[in-house]
């Protein structure tokens, strides 16, 4: 392997900017499995399904996935804050959340999935904007705009996730109910309406996340099964629920699985986040921003 | 019941079920009963880390791939050109158990620093590194996959997927056995005080860790025996498939439909759905497979907690013993409401 300084400037841009998505895409797993402690590994598949609200609304009208996605996140919010219920209701109240919870997730997780193979078959789907093509070039870096994009726009998202849930009352209120559930009651909240709040927020992001997911590379149903790994690695290494963590633990994974894959071959990309993921529970199991 | 004589009731059920099948004279029977029974083995195997033990594992497909690999690697380290089947079925069962059994091993190293959700998508990541190992060894065909010719007739028994058939029977009467007598035994009791409170059993002096690593070794083991024939079975192995979750969904979603905390839950569970898969297959789809799977879990998670043998149980309250033996009691009772 010839080493070019070229190639490593290039190498890292990527993995910057891919590191945007991927916050955009464990954002929500931060929400549930770092803030609420549900483990969402359906996670991904409801991102799937965001990918595809957003490709039918593009090739029936032409509208810009983005666009879509913004406008489908109170769609999304219902169906996170209807899963809550249900998933309050059957394991969270009767004490049973760990196996059979999880057990629940994998189920739906493999019903979306499914359904949309079913649906839609296993081809592979794309979406039309214009900022698809294009790319900036700065000397030797290359920023291709199908990528800059979805990683502007999720970074944007972060940080209002971040506002929402600094500045806001109910964000504030579903940071107290991560720390203390019965101190809640008694200011007078439902904990079990905050958490259900913030669950549909998590899931109202797989829209987003779905959407720059498309614009990104072209999707098929079985996609979202890449990114169950990466998601939880970027989660415990940001440090449970600290977004700001789960931006700089996105970028990191992004440059090494990009150093990787540059020097050594896609095809060793994947074992990255794993070995990250093993790597901060060795080491560091609060995560780099943990509390 | 005495192990032995359940042993000889088992066998002489297999024994039945090997003739019935040879009397239904169609080749079909051994391929689609293949199946079942080797999720038999698998869902055993699962159940007991995960409902012995409590530890979920996500990565049921890297020990199923990890004994169809080693039986890959043989079968090329012998040579193509050689008699392919001068290994019997019981040795690369043996290979490809210990195989995975020393994986399983390591990654009950894992659940010193991991407990609940963490260590399951640990086992997640396990089977994404070892897929990645696999792709990138081209030795046992990287991912191009490799093929493994089946020989065509064997004496005595006939043609080759009926002697895959019996080997598998054999393999899931052994599983079955050692699950019950695990909980018939002290090394029962040990894991169902880590399902039950770790941090407990731990203060009281049950040794957590070597018993756990007696759960992921000996589950382990048995997943990798299960996939030990998968090669002679399917003939062309690559990873994308033999790394799929459709081995976790299916082998978590039987012994949660059978009732976890029996040997005979996940055995009714593998019974009950996997027949359902083939008629499915046969008659619908082989995706609608996966999709009636994730309904039927998501169903008895939410309605049947304890599975089929609960429902019996609380069927049959009078006598529990028969049905369940020692069961996880406080399971029905209401937690604490937050």
């Amino acid at each position: 392997m010839i080493f070019s300084f070229d190639l490593l400037i290039n190498a890292i841009v990527s993995g910057i900017l891919i590191g945007g998505f991927y916050a955009a895409v464990t954002s929500g797993v931060s929400l549930a499995f770092g803030i609420l402690d549900i483990v969402n590994i359906a996670h991904p598949a409801f991102i799937i399904l965001g990918s595809y609200v957003a490709y039918i609304v593009n090739m029936t009208f032409g509208i810009d996935p983005i666009l879509t996605a913004i406008v489908a996140t109170p769609l999304f919010y219902v169906l996170g804050a209807g899963i809550y219920q249900v998933y309050y209701v059957s394991f969270e109240k009767r004490g049973q959340e760990s196996l059979r919870g999880l057990a629940f997730f994998f189920g739906l997780l493999f019903i979306t999935e499914v359904s949309l193979v079913l649906y839609f078959g296993v081809d592979y789907r794309y979406v039309a904007a214009p900022y698809i093509g294009p790319t900036w070039h700065f000397g030797d870096v290359d920023l291709p705009l199908r990528i800059m994009v979805p990683c502007a726009v999720s970074l944007l998202l972060i940080a209002a996730l971040q506002l929402i849930l600094t500045r806001s009352f109910i964000g504030r209120a579903i940071m107290a109910v991560a720390q203390d559930q019965l101190a809640l009651r008694l200011m007078a909240i439902d904990p079990i309406r905050i958490k259900r709040i913030a669950f549909g927020i998590s899931i109202a992001t797989a829209s987003l996340a779905g959407a720059f997911l498309i614009i990104i590379q072209p999707v098929e149903p079985s996609v979202g099964r890449e990114y169950i790994g990466r998601v939880f690695a970027i989660c415990v290494l940001g440090g449970m629920g600290s977004l700001p963590g789960t931006v700089i633990a996105a970028m990191l994974v992004g440059i090494v699985e990009s150093l990787t894959s540059t020097f050594y071959g896609p095809s060793w990309a994947p074992a990255v986040s794993f070995g990250f993921l093993l790597l901060t529970l060795a080491v560091r199991p609060a995560g780099l921003l943990g509390r | 019941m005495r192990t032995p004589t359940f042993l000889l009731i088992c066998l002489a059920i297999a024994a039945a079920v090997f003739a019935g099948s040879i009397a239904i004279g169609n080749d079909y029977v051994f391929f689609a009963g293949y199946v079942i029974l080797q999720y038999v083995v698998l869902s055993t195997a699962w159940n007991i880390l995960g409902g012995y033990c409590g530890y979920v594992n996500f990565g049921t497909a890297a020990f199923f791939a990890l004994g169809a690999y080693s039986t890959v690697a043989i079968y090329k380290l012998i040579g193509d050109n050689e008699l392919p089947h001068v290994i019997p079925i019981p040795v690369l069962m043996l290979v490809g158990g210990a195989v995975s059994a020393v994986v399983g091993l390591g990654m009950g190293y894992l659940t010193l620093r991991l407990r609940g959700a963490f260590f399951s998508i640990a086992t997640l990541a396990l089977a994404v590194v070892l897929e990645t190992l696999v792709v990138n060894w081209d030795y046992v065909g990287g991912s191009r996959g490799a093929y493994v010719i089946r020989p065509e007739e064997l004496p005595l028994i006939g043609s080759y997927i009926r002697y895959l058939f019996l080997m598998m029977m054999l393999l899931a009467v052994a599983a079955i056995s050692i699950a019950r007598l695990i909980e018939h035994s002290r090394l029962g009791y040990g894991f169902a005080t880590i399902r039950d409170d770790e941090l407990a059993a731990e203060a009281s002096g049950v040794p957590t860790l070597r018993l756990k690593l007696i759960a992921t070794t000996l589950s382990g083991a048995l997943m990798g025996m299960a996939g030990a024939p998968f090669p002679y079975y399917i003939g062309y192995l690559q990873p994308d498939s033999t790394f799929g979750l459709d081995y976790a969904v299916n082998s978590i979603a039987m012994p949660l439909i059978g009732g976890t905390t029996t040997w005979i839950g996940p055995l009714i569970g593998t019974l009950l759905l996997g027949s359902l898969q083939q008629v499915a297959t046969v008659t619908i789809s082989s995706a609608v497979n996966l999709l009636i799977v994730g309904f039927l879990l998501v169903f008895f998670v939410i309605v049947a907690p304890n599975g089929i043998v609960g429902l019996v149980y609380s069927y049959w309250q009078r006598k529990p013993e028969e049905f369940v033996g020692r069961r996880h009691v406080d399971a029905d009772a209401p937690g604490p409401v937050p």
